[in-house]
């Protein structure tokens, strides 16, 4: 799945997501907590929620293209 | 020098272990951290989140201004041209982006040229007419319109990406001055125990 996603991710130009997410994670995990196994563990779920989320709205935009 | 206790993870099953947080001087660190970001934490002592902060968030701004083409962070209130609200988001990065106040009223139709030449300065009203790729002679109404079309998608990136820093470290700012926000979720098994606020007290 993952090779034929590729392409459309950069031509959506949705890598660049990345580090953004990323960098947003760490830094809104970095400020719920002080030691650094809790902000890693917060940052990895804080990440999957951001990209469960963009995933919706993608798929219902998705949808909604494919319904018009 | 306010010392405060906070639970060591939001997780129920750990509620009882606390740890204790020196927050030296909340407002000079706070100060400190909208100046450089990550810098308050530095200061407290708080060396690891520190240069975590300083990481991100400079990252995420300088990246975003070289997507942008170093054109992305200027400040204009100028009703005539497109009023640049993202500047105060972008401001949030603290000296990193003060240049564009110095910039900002600095054209050339109003008779002030840059300080800085082309670094942070806003966009001009009026611009030349220039070849597309196809050739042909294309005249924007003004240069924003011209950036936006020669950087396009990489102006509208640039742009989320120094908002984006500039908003993060609000968050910073708040957890130099007042320690880290922990949202313990509630435990079923002991209400009493989880409900309870943390402690803070001055010394």
């Amino acid at each position: 799945m993952l090779p034929s996603l590729a392409p459309l991710l950069a031509d959506m130009n949705l890598w660049y997501s990345l580090p953004l997410i990323v960098s947003v994670s760490l830094v809104c995990a970095a400020t719920r907590h002080e030691q650094i196994m809790p902000i890693l563990t917060h940052a990895a779920r804080f990440a999957l929620w951001i990209g469960v989320f963009m995933a919706g709205v993608m798929g219902l935009l998705s949808l909604m293209d494919w319904l018009a | 020098m306010v010392t405060t206790k906070i639970p060591a993870s939001d997780n129920p099953e750990f509620a009882d272990e606390m740890i204790e947080i020196e927050l030296r001087s909340p407002w000079i660190a706070g100060l400190l951290a909208w100046a450089l970001p990550g810098l308050g934490h530095i200061y407290q002592g708080r060396t690891g989140k520190g240069v975590l902060f300083f990481v991100c968030i400079l990252g995420t701004f300088f990246y975003g201004m070289y997507l942008g083409g170093n054109k992305v962070v200027y400040a204009a209130t100028d009703w005539e041209q497109q009023y640049r609200w993202q500047y105060l988001c972008q401001l949030g990065v603290g000296l990193p982006s003060a240049p564009m106040l110095i910039q900002k009223g600095r054209t050339a139709e109003a008779g002030k040229h840059p300080i800085l030449g082309d670094y942070m300065r806003q966009p001009k009203r009026s611009v030349d007419a220039r070849s597309d790729d196809s050739g042909n002679q294309a005249q924007q109404p003004n240069e924003l319109a011209q950036w936006v079309i020669e950087e396009h998608p990489f102006f509208e990136l640039g742009t989320v990406y120094t908002v984006v820093a500039g908003l993060l470290n609000v968050l910073v700012i708040c957890d130099a001055a007042g320690g880290p926000l922990i949202i313990r979720t509630p435990d079923k098994k002991k209400p009493d125990q989880a409900e309870s606020p943390p402690d803070a007290e001055s010394t």
